[in-house]
């Protein structure tokens, strides 16, 4: 291993998470706040700064400075070690994610494992303990519950969601995500197949698929993200707040910027495999210039942001569902579509590479 | 007593589900889009812009004592208004004045009057209740305090909100 | 990789198996289950076996403890706690486990291959995902298909048992 591989892996490490997730993930919250109020009709937090812009610093200095209770019957070693399993997983998956081309000749992805996909997953499923922990620790009947909502849901979803990826690897041919994002490069984002050899019908009947296939992993991304309309394990007005009931001040931020880290690791991944990941039509990559490694950096980036926006748009339309029919749909119904649309997609493929 | 709720029954296509989620989308983001744009009409900026000129003449703000045209406090220390109250927010100590005094017939006047705004529920009993319309409810609202004890309205603040209230009041009249 | 990173997490594998068995609180002991996963993962990562580690962490760690806790939670196993220590099964338990130690160790010793260093395989990385695919759908393909009607009868047994329970 050279010293410039680790100083640049350092560098990367540190920039994507001080530079990008963290500030993303506070003003995802604030962002999250405006949306909502915006959909109500209100005007959301509009004081602190211009348009309230600073309004993250003010809660975290808030969140701070409040009490860090620990209830007296809580399992004390469990309760302190919660908020952190639920932290770090969201964030270590961004690393086999693909942010950008290149920069300077250094490709913009922190680990390009060659099981990508899996690595996110397997790392995603962990982010399930800090809440089923946090729900045991408190040693309190809503927590509890939410715990133990939360692991049924996990369980659940991370079928349809494993599942309902392997149509695109089955098209690409690797579980690498900067192989997925150059195939998206040269046939087309899968979702929208008008970029390249577009005269290819094969190509757009595979689109139908790959359409269901990103409806139903964007799903199960709402589910494995704990928002809503699959939040059960936090549901404000039937559990108090779920697993985070008896947590405060910043053990209970802790618990926020994971849920919101895990939104936006959600989001990325679901940029990388459907959406061309930092391509976008016209700008070419880093190659050409550090210029332009900074713009796809930033395409990807702004990408992110609108399936941001998306998660918070559906948030704020959509009641929740209750726990038999979440458990219904996830088994009955996208299982079911997943594995349908793996064949289709196989027997697509022969055709489409001819 | 069980209630059987009869469940609608739904054709394919709103068993599907898809154009309703379309539809709430669609919803949603309009009133998000006519935010953006400015079109909504929003609740007023509250500190910047205030309704203190519509407030209506019945408003219930915060009790306060008045003094009549010639200055002199109307209150007699009756406590009525002490035991009317609900939340029990008055606390009165009256004064007695000396029989040597002009308005000796008075009898009573208060050496402290207070009001403990935190318990004040604005009813305005005090002001149905005051037999010498000494008290009465003002427009102010907006009572703040860092501390308990600055939530305390004294007979000083009581009467520097009330100001002077005009109308012929008997009990100074010394001919009666 | 260099030996100091397998050794923290050929410790961290060994010492929180260790603490599955040691722990009285069931969750305690679920939760060292998975740290002893994800050291084990981290070994099979060294190797560049890195399908084998990863789905190690999915399916394990993040399937079945997940299971295993959720069940644990249910039943709410508090009686684990008193229990007193038998000493003669614990005295059995460690003399059987150090006489599989021994057995391995001479195993080991004089398994030739064992002691050689292979030299590396051809090519920079290895796609293994690709070359397990190849394996399981070639050589091990009747294994395979056996093992997929094996565990499709598996569910449709659970799916009948408890259908029966039900009513």
């Amino acid at each position: 291993m050279d010293s410039l591989f680790i100083i640049t892996s350092l560098l990367k490490i540190l920039g994507i998470l001080f530079v990008v997730i963290l500030p993303m993930v506070s003003y995802a919250v604030y962002a999250e706040r405006r949306v909502s109020a915006f959909i109500q009709d209100r005007l959301g937090p509009n004081r602190v700064g211009p348009a309230g812009l600073f309004q993250p610093i003010a809660d975290m200095f808030k969140l701070l400075l409040k009490e860090d209770f620990t209830p007296r019957a809580a399992n004390t070693f469990y309760y302190w070690l919660a908020p952190c399993l639920a932290v770090m997983p969201a964030i270590i998956t961004i690393a086999v994610v693909p942010f950008g081309s290149t920069l300077f000749g250094v490709p913009m992805v922190i680990a390009d494992v060659n099981v990508g996909i899996l690595f996110v997953f397997a790392i995603a499923s962990l982010g399930v303990y800090g809440i089923v922990i946090g729900g045991w620790a408190s040693n309190s009947k809503y927590p509890f519950l939410g715990g133990i909502r939360s692991s049924a849901q996990m369980l659940s979803y991370e079928l349809s969601l494993g599942l309902a990826v392997v149509p695109v690897f089955l098209v690409v041919g690797s579980l690498r995500l900067t192989s997925v994002v150059r195939y998206q490069i040269e046939h087309g984002w899968f979702i929208a197949p008008f970029v390249g050899d577009w005269a290819n019908p094969w190509k757009w009947l595979l689109a139908i698929p790959m359409i269901i296939s990103f409806l139903v992993f964007m799903i199960a991304m709402f589910a494995e993200t704990n928002r809503l309309p699959f939040d059960l394990p936090e549901a404000e007005q039937e559990l108090a707040g779920g697993y985070n009931t008896e947590y405060s001040s910043m053990k209970f931020a802790l618990y926020f910027l994971g849920e919101y880290a895990a939104m936006i690791t959600g989001s990325a991944v679901i940029v990388t495999l459907f959406f061309g990941g930092w391509h976008f039509p016209g700008i070419p990559d880093g190659s050409h210039g550090w210029i332009f490694g900074l713009i796809n950096i930033a395409v990807f980036f702004a990408k992110v942001a609108v399936m941001i926006f998306f998660f918070m748009w559906v948030r704020w339309t959509f009641p929740r569902f209750r726990y038999d029919q979440l458990m219904r749909l996830g088994w009955l119904f996208f299982f079911e579509i997943a594995l349908v649309n793996i064949f289709l997609v196989a027997a697509i493929i022969p055709f489409y590479r001819s | 007593m069980a209630i059987t709720v009869p469940r609608p029954n739904l054709s394919w296509r709103e068993r599907l589900y898809l154009p309703a989620i379309v539809a709430g989308l669609a919803i949603t983001f309009k009133h998000f889009k006519n935010m953006l744009l400015g079109r909504t009409k929003v609740t007023m900026q509250y500190p910047e812009q205030k309704w203190d000129a519509n407030l209506p003449d019945h408003y219930r703000g915060a009790p306060a004592l008045v003094r009549d045209a010639d200055g002199r406090v109307r209150c007699v220390a009756c406590q009525l208004c002490e035991f009317i109250c609900p939340p029990r927010a008055i606390k009165i100590i009256p004064g007695e004045i000396p029989s040597t005094d002009r308005f000796a017939k008075v009898e009573k006047y208060p050496d402290a009057f207070d009001i403990d705004m935190i318990r004040c529920i604005f009813c305005g009993m005090c002001e149905e209740v005051c037999p010498e319309q000494a008290i009465f409810l003002r427009k102010d609202y907006a009572i703040t305090g860092f501390t308990r004890a600055d939530m305390v309205h004294h007979k000083e603040k009581l009467l520097e909100i009330g100001g002077v209230m005009h109308g012929v009041v008997l009990k100074w009249n010394e001919k009666k | 990789m260099s030996p100091f990173l397998f050794w923290i997490f050929a410790l961290l594998t060994v010492i929180f198996g260790a603490a599955v068995v040691v722990n009285r609180n069931p969750v305690a002991s679920a939760l060292s289950l998975v740290v002893s996963f994800l050291g084990l993962s981290a070994l099979f990562m060294s190797l560049d076996a890195f399908f084998v580690g990863i789905i190690q962490v999915l399916v394990y760690a993040g399937a079945v403890m997940v299971l295993f806790l959720f069940i644990i939670m249910l039943l709410n196993l508090r009686a684990e706690e008193e229990r007193r220590i038998n000493w003669l099964a614990l005295a059995g338990g460690v003399a059987v486990a150090l006489a599989l130690l021994i057995q391995i160790f001479l195993v080991i010793s004089r398994f030739d291959p064992a002691r050689k260093t292979f030299p590396p395989l051809p090519g920079s990385t290895i796609d293994d995902v690709r070359n397990i695919g190849a394996l399981l759908f070639s050589n091990y393909n009747l294994p395979f298909q056996i093992v997929g009607v094996l565990v499709l009868v598996a569910t449709i047994g659970v799916v009948l048992l408890s259908k029966r329970e039900l009513r």
